[in-house]
């Protein structure tokens, strides 16, 4: 039996202004099992924010892969993404349909593993879609950053990570 | 260091004489998020139903849904707040379908957007999960949640409904 509740809030960015493309959490505390990211936004044109993650600082190389499936409405799918230098799974679609990401990063901390990330996407103008991503590195993650792949997030678009302890 | 903040709001748990509609009513705005966890079957004479959601009143909903059948994946665009297949009356016995509702930012000034995600294993040969983007076009914050049979039914005895929030600090 868990001692107590273990959805720990650790930071959340609210967008203010125009001209916020990137968003990051650094120092992320070690001390949890799991993260889970929640997004909440719009922006200024349709664009992915690209992820990557890191200890100390984000890996920029070729180590993110990914399966995807996903469904627009007419089409279910599925594609992979292997050797990519971030990972694609929160999309602001441009208009003013607030898009929500779920993202569940699986034994961050950990130093023997790769690691796994997975995240479901709504974006009501576009698709729903499943993710699983995995990156390549067994550094525990203590850095991610999202960084919109065009145009700006919109004033009152959230990120927020939370900790969540096994035990 | 922030507190944990995973409450349970409220739960329901379906008596004997069944129900037609959960509704979670006079909502505190004091979370940031909203989650709703239902396990769930219903009376309708079929082997399954669609659930539906509504937020207070009004507003209209648009879905993109990405649904399995255990045979083929198909997606569709919805526009009467469905949030999953549930198990029905026809289903195997004792099986009840399994539905988690996300709802980020609820008292925003913005169009709500929603997650659901949904399985309804029965060892049958046809069953259904479902992964579903939503939109409702509200802008009032959300107090109240209806959860209701598409094609009218009553939830079975031992269905469950859990209202959770989440807050950001």
């Amino acid at each position: 039996m868990a001692s107590a509740a273990t959805y720990t809030p650790i930071q959340t960015q609210t967008v203010s202004g125009s001209t916020t493309n990137t968003i990051i959490f650094s120092s992320i505390p070690q001390t949890y099992t799991d993260l889970v990211l929640i997004a909440s936004t719009l922006s200024t044109v349709a664009s992915y924010s690209h992820i990557q993650v890191g200890n100390g600082s984000v890996d920029t190389g070729s180590n993110y892969s990914a399966t995807i499936l996903y469904g627009n409405g007419s089409t279910a799918g599925s594609i992979r993404r292997t050797n990519q230098p971030n990972f694609d799974v929160i999309y602001s679609t441009g208009d003013s349909a607030t898009a929500t990401a779920i993202v569940h990063f699986m034994n961050y901390s950990n130093s023997t593993t790769y690691k796994t990330m997975l995240a479901r996407g709504n974006y009501t103008s576009s698709d729903v879609e499943v993710d699983v991503n995995t990156w390549r590195s067994t550094s525990p993650i203590n850095i991610i950053t999202l960084t919109q792949g065009s145009g700006y997030l919109i004033a009152g678009s959230t990120f927020t990570l939370y900790g969540i302890l096994a035990a | 260091m922030a507190n944990p903040t995973y409450n349970l709001i409220a739960s329901q748990v379906v008596g004997s004489g069944g129900a037609s509609s959960i509704t979670f009513s006079s909502i505190p705005a004091t979370y940031t998020d909203l989650k709703v966890v239902a396990s769930c079957r219903d009376t309708r004479a079929v082997v399954s139903n669609t659930l539906t959601i509504a937020f207070n009143t009004g507003g209209t909903y648009s879905s993109k849904l990405l649904e399995g059948s255990g045979s083929a994946a198909s997606s569709s665009n919805d526009t009467t707040g469905a949030v999953a297949d549930i198990n029905s009356a026809s289903a195997t016995a004792n099986t009840f379908s399994n539905t988690e509702i996300y709802i980020p930012n609820y008292t925003s000034s913005n169009a709500k957007s929603f997650s659901a995600d949904s399985v309804s294993e029965t060892n049958g040969t046809t069953v259904y999960s479902s992964l579903i983007a939503g939109l409702w076009s509200g802008t009032g914050a959300i107090t109240t949640i209806k959860l209701t049979p598409a094609v009218s039914a009553s939830f079975v005895q031992y269905s469950t409904f859990y209202l959770y929030g989440i807050n950001n600090s």
